[in-house]
């Protein structure tokens, strides 16, 4: 591996070693929070799957009350029953926190609370079809909150997973190892180093020796 | 504060949410349906929005945009004239792009 040039220097030797002890440190980290997030994104996604196929079947059958009310009555009828709606929906969006991705959280409210308020029209110049498929959207409503919120979390903790997971493979494979070589080299350079201070010295020795008493 | 819920498209599919007392806003071809869409998204008023998967189908591009916002929630549904499967692909991707393959493949 190409090792980025370093200065071989006991300093530069004890800083390195600090940033692979943060390193390591922070890549266990970042494992476990990988791991922990892929665990509740998949129970996320199982449960986002079966919500999505209920509702997608409750909305085709309100669209199938829909078109049944349709073939029974004028469009204009149709247009005027629901043009002006009675009721309202609310959302206020709080956040929950997993694994530092924050994940909305609904709350739906109703301008008014009598649950008939749906219907937006008299009865008497509508078909009871209209009430029916009126109703049965209705029905779909917290199913249809609810989906939202689960795809949206999944949305948003599949992007951070993603990151995390690159963030974890970065220090893994680059990082952590390319560290582990440059403190390699340091000490191979530091020991030889010394060993070259050895011989000098031996070598001055020898020749002091020599000098001084013959040898 | 209080946000509302708007639902986007064809004018078939989507009328009865408007009963509801959600906000209904119709998707037509012939108009100019991206700005339209842009607004809902950019308005900080809907922090969740419908769509049907007919719509969707020509609006990826700016729904792709909003997969990693926080607001506002996209979510496909199935219009009148049945069901595409793209609301299924939806959490497909979302599988793909966390796990790497789609383990969930039938």
């Amino acid at each position: 591996m190409a090792v980025k040039q370093v200065n071989p220097t006991r300093m530069e030797l004890s800083r390195l070693k600090k940033k692979l002890n943060t390193a390591t440190r922070g890549h266990k980290l970042l494992k476990d929070k990988r791991d922990e997030l892929m665990r509740r994104f998949l129970e996320m996604v199982r449960e986002n799957r079966a919500l999505r196929m209920r509702v997608e079947e409750q909305i085709r059958r309100a669209n199938a009350n829909f078109v049944l009310a349709k073939s029974s009555m004028s469009d204009e009828t149709l247009k005027t029953a629901l043009l002006a709606p009675k009721q309202a929906v609310y959302v206020t969006t709080s956040y929950r926190n997993v694994m530092s991705v924050d994940i909305p959280v609904f709350d739906t409210e109703t301008r008014t609370p009598d649950p008939n308020d749906i219907y937006s029209y008299g009865f008497a110049f509508t078909s009871s079809d209209l009430d029916d498929a009126v109703k049965s959207l209705s029905d779909v409503l917290p199913d249809l909150i609810r989906l939202a919120e689960i795809e949206k979390s999944c949305q948003l903790m599949a992007d951070e997973i993603e990151k995390t997971r690159r963030r974890v493979n970065a220090l893994e494979h680059v990082m952590i190892p390319e560290t582990q070589e440059q403190i390699r080299y340091i000490t191979r350079k530091l020991d030889e180093n010394e060993r070259s201070t050895q011989t000098r010295l031996m070598k001055v020795k020898d020749m002091m020796l020599q000098q001084a008493h013959g040898y | 504060m209080s946000e509302r819920i708007a639902v986007f498209g064809d004018k078939e599919s989507v009328y009865g949410f408007a009963a509801l007392g959600l906000d209904t806003y119709f998707f037509d071809p012939s108009e100019d349906y991206v700005a339209v869409f842009k607004k809902l998204c950019q308005s900080k008023s809907y922090t969740i929005i419908y769509i049907t998967e007919a719509a969707a189908a020509f609006l990826d591009k700016e729904i792709a945009k909003y997969r990693s916002e926080p607001s506002p929630a996209i979510i496909l549904i199935p219009g009148v004239t049945g069901n595409t499967g793209e609301g299924l692909s939806a959490i497909r991707i979302s599988v793909e792009k966390a796990v790497g393959s789609d383990i969930f493949n039938e």
